[in-house]
């Protein structure tokens, strides 16, 4: 499990990373600890699976992507063939169960605007539903913090 | 979240106004730390050598991508699963339209939000405008989050929901350039 040293190192990685010649060293002497014992430990929690990645954010569609969030109201008997055709789209790339009306809600990722709709005309097609496409208007903030 | 695009496909084509040109080295640098950062002592060293640049080159390329964007941060991604964080609820909200902007940004600031957008109504059925994702432990904990959220908002929440997840269907782990 973790220790208070994983703690500290995870809170002080989510916040950033420098840009510079030895950042791990930087970081360390922050952490006050030795570069090979934040190597170390940065390299178990990704193999344990505590952190998902370490590195550069992307923002995908500033590179040309383009995202939707899209919502359906699947009928309870229904919703696992509808999750199978949903699914089966590579564009669809998250893919969400949700307590409400609206219960399957997915993300899709295309690398142009009309293949988002494309997808979504042929889902309503082969399922029969609705398709309420919520592409983003405006973006506040995007970045998982988590104190732990 | 990830994005497969072939290296030629990426992309010229403007949309929404916010692209920016990446050449082949920019490309070659997404491509070498899009699953990471290196685990060794000097990175982009290590990156450097591998594309046949200058470190100095990476790290001026690399500054230069994150001032305008394209790389949101260097950080360290917490898979929440893992560390406790099972309540994950995405919270609607109805604000009035010339305020979201306003609005949106002060929910963005809260440090228990992960992503914070404005999205279309489609009314009759669907009234909320603001759309932000809660991480806790537990749904009690979860809707406390959200009650911090309704008093931010104040008159400014005309409504809201909130949408627990209860099953992953699908979170494929794409690549931004294959």
């Amino acid at each position: 499990m973790m220790d208070e040293l994983d703690r500290k190192i995870i809170n002080v990685l989510q916040s950033g990373f420098p840009l510079s010649k030895e950042p791990y060293a930087e970081v360390a002497a922050q952490l006050e600890i030795t570069e090979v014992e934040l190597i170390t430990r940065l390299q178990g929690l990704l193999e344990n699976k505590t952190l998902s990645r370490f590195g550069p954010m992307y923002d995908a569609q500033k590179m040309g992507g383009s995202f939707s969030l899209v919502a359906l109201q699947v009928p309870e008997e229904d919703f696992d063939a509808v999750a199978d055709v949903v699914n089966s789209y590579s564009e669809v790339a998250h893919n969400y169960q949700r307590d409400h009306k609206f219960n399957m809600w997915y993300v899709i990722a295309a690398e142009a605007p009309g293949q988002i709709a494309e997808v979504n005309r042929e889902i309503e097609q082969r399922t029969g539903l609705k398709v309420f496409n919520f592409p983003k208007l405006a973006e506040y903030y995007v970045g998982l913090q988590l104190p732990v | 979240m990830s994005f497969v695009m072939a290296t030629s496909q990426v992309k010229q084509t403007p949309q929404s106004g916010h692209n920016v040109h990446l050449d082949d080295i920019d490309r070659k640098i997404i491509q070498a730390t899009q699953a990471g950062l290196p685990l060794v002592s000097r990175p982009y060293d290590d990156i450097a050598m591998q594309i046949g640049i200058s470190a100095d080159e990476v790290l001026k390329r690399m500054c230069k991508m994150q001032q305008c964007g394209i790389i949101r941060r260097i950080a360290a991604v917490p898979n929440h699963y893992a560390l406790g964080y099972k309540a994950n609820g995405m919270t609607v909200w109805d604000v009035p339209d010339d305020r979201i902007d306003e609005l949106g940004k002060q929910v963005g600031t809260l440090e228990f939000v992960s992503h914070c957008y404005h999205r279309p109504r489609y009314l009759p059925g669907w009234r909320y405008n603001l759309f932000a994702m809660v991480h806790a432990h537990t749904r009690e904990e979860a809707l406390q989050l959200v009650s911090r959220i309704a008093d931010l908002l104040g008159e400014g929440c005309r409504g809201h929901d909130v949408l627990f997840s209860t099953r992953i269907l699908k979170k494929t782990c794409m690549r931004l350039i294959s």
